[in-house]
């Protein structure tokens, strides 16, 4: 269970790096640590699956950010600093962890989980859908409306982004002018 | 810039030699995604992976050449409609989302059929869209001259 | 204590949305609440000694980590991605349209 304290001090040094540094490049680098540690955490907590998807998932995510702003050449962030808003930000931040202390106390302790629902899923899987993977049993035979949820938001944040970002019709009105 | 588009000559002789090799492991991981870690999400954007990797090395007319705009939103189509067709299918047996075809041998390449279709549409549609996706942004700036 | 760590992971993205003033900065903090969010579901559901919800033709069943809150978490880490990619969309055409990332300089509207 130390391993999984390590690992989250970790994140926690990747995340205050990522969003106090003024230089760009390194606030972007940073956040690839972040979860690359997340994937490492995923290995150790168990979880395979998702170790192979947010490994794959962070990379695509660090191509993204870097095209829309490096190559802009914006490289370097804000120069002031307004203080109303870092108070504002660090109060709520004591107020949200001063809130969730007595919310930890009642979970139950780290390491025993309930499993009211998983363990029936766990004895009848390979019964009932012939699927040795047990993650891939749940999420598209006992949970498969919520694969078709996530392809449906999936599919409105694509065509969202391509509205947001088509120029024909700009380019169009603006060179017929008079006529159109 | 007036230079030639896409990186320098070891990382297109690289990109050359291990580009079917990425699709070959993104094929794999989605079809047997019943019996080993992977499924349908992790093979898509792996596959989405590859032509970026094909866009970044060589330039973006290349990549648009082998998987244009167009294409790949029919594809994205595509696998929303098949993934709505299984569902659809389960009406025969009873109720919505039954897969009516499973329950082969366990732990054999073609045993949940269900499950097998159901993995190739996820993975057509997020492979497409996240492709997609990333294009435009990249294409956002070509008419602007920045 | 592992949860607190977690939730001190939470605050930290959450102070990068509240009191940054360029567009990417506010991304990366609410890409931060992202990764605190699905590692605080994957925590719920850890067995001390488990083992990976796999099975094998030759082994027994016993002692599995919980499967529910990975397949829950494996849709939430690809929609994510999705909506990151949303949001870095808009910020490239408010950069277009204004000329900077800066949130206290893109007051004015313009037709």
């Amino acid at each position: 269970m130390t391993d999984i304290n390590i690992l989250l001090l970790m994140m926690i040094a990747g995340a205050i790096v990522a969003t106090e540094v003024k230089d760009m490049l390194s606030c972007i680098v940073a956040l690839g640590l972040v979860g690359l540690v997340q994937s490492l955490a995923f290995l150790v907590l168990k979880a395979p699956d998702l170790a192979i998807v947010q490994l794959v998932v962070e990379i695509l995510s660090l191509v993204i950010l870097l095209r829309a702003t490096i190559k802009r050449g914006e490289i370097e962030s804000e120069h002031r600093r307004d203080y109303f808003p870092m108070a504002l930000g660090a109060a709520l931040c004591v107020l949200i962890l001063a809130a969730a202390y007595p919310v930890i106390r009642e979970l139950p302790q780290f390491g025993h989980p309930i499993m009211r629902v998983a363990s029936e899923y766990i004895e009848k899987g390979l019964a009932d859908t012939g699927a040795a993977n047990l993650v891939a049993a749940v999420i598209l035979d006992y949970r498969a409306y919520d694969t078709l949820g996530e392809a449906v938001v999936l599919f409105t944040a694509v065509s969202g982004a391509l509205a947001v970002l088509r120029r024909i019709g700009r380019k169009r009105t603006e060179t017929m002018g008079e006529k159109g | 810039m007036n230079r030639e588009p896409g990186m320098t000559l070891i990382v297109k002789t690289i990109t050359r030699l291990t580009v079917g090799l990425i699709l070959m492991y993104g094929i794999y991981i989605v079809l047997h995604g019943h019996l080993t870690p992977g499924g349908g999400f992790a093979g898509g954007v792996i596959v989405a992976l590859l032509f970026v990797h094909l866009m970044l090395a060589f330039g973006k007319e290349v990549a648009l050449k082998k998987l244009s705009t167009s294409l790949a939103g029919a594809l994205e189509s595509i696998g929303g409609l098949l993934f709505v067709t299984i569902a659809l299918l389960g009406f025969i047996g009873g109720y919505f989302f039954l897969h009516i075809y499973g329950k082969g041998q366990p732990f054999a390449l073609f045993g949940a059929f269900m499950v097998l279709l159901a993995n190739i549409a996820i993975s057509l549609k997020v492979g497409a869209g996240l492709f997609l996706v990333l294009v435009m942004i990249v294409l956002a700036r070509s008419e602007d001259g920045k | 204590m592992t949860y607190l760590l977690c939730l001190i992971l939470l605050a930290v993205g959450l102070y990068g949305v509240l009191a940054k003033r360029s567009i990417i900065k506010i991304i990366i903090g609410l890409a931060i609440m992202e990764y605190a969010a699905n590692m605080l579901f994957v925590l719920f559901g850890y067995r001390i000694n488990g083992r990976s919800p796999i099975l094998a033709p030759d082994q027994q069943v016993l002692n599995i980590v919980d499967p529910v809150p990975q397949a829950l978490v494996l849709t939430a880490i690809v929609i994510g991605l999705a909506t990151t990619a949303l949001m870095v969309a808009l910020a490239v055409r408010i950069y277009e349209k204004y000329g900077t990332f800066d949130i206290t300089k893109i007051r004015r509207l313009r037709g």
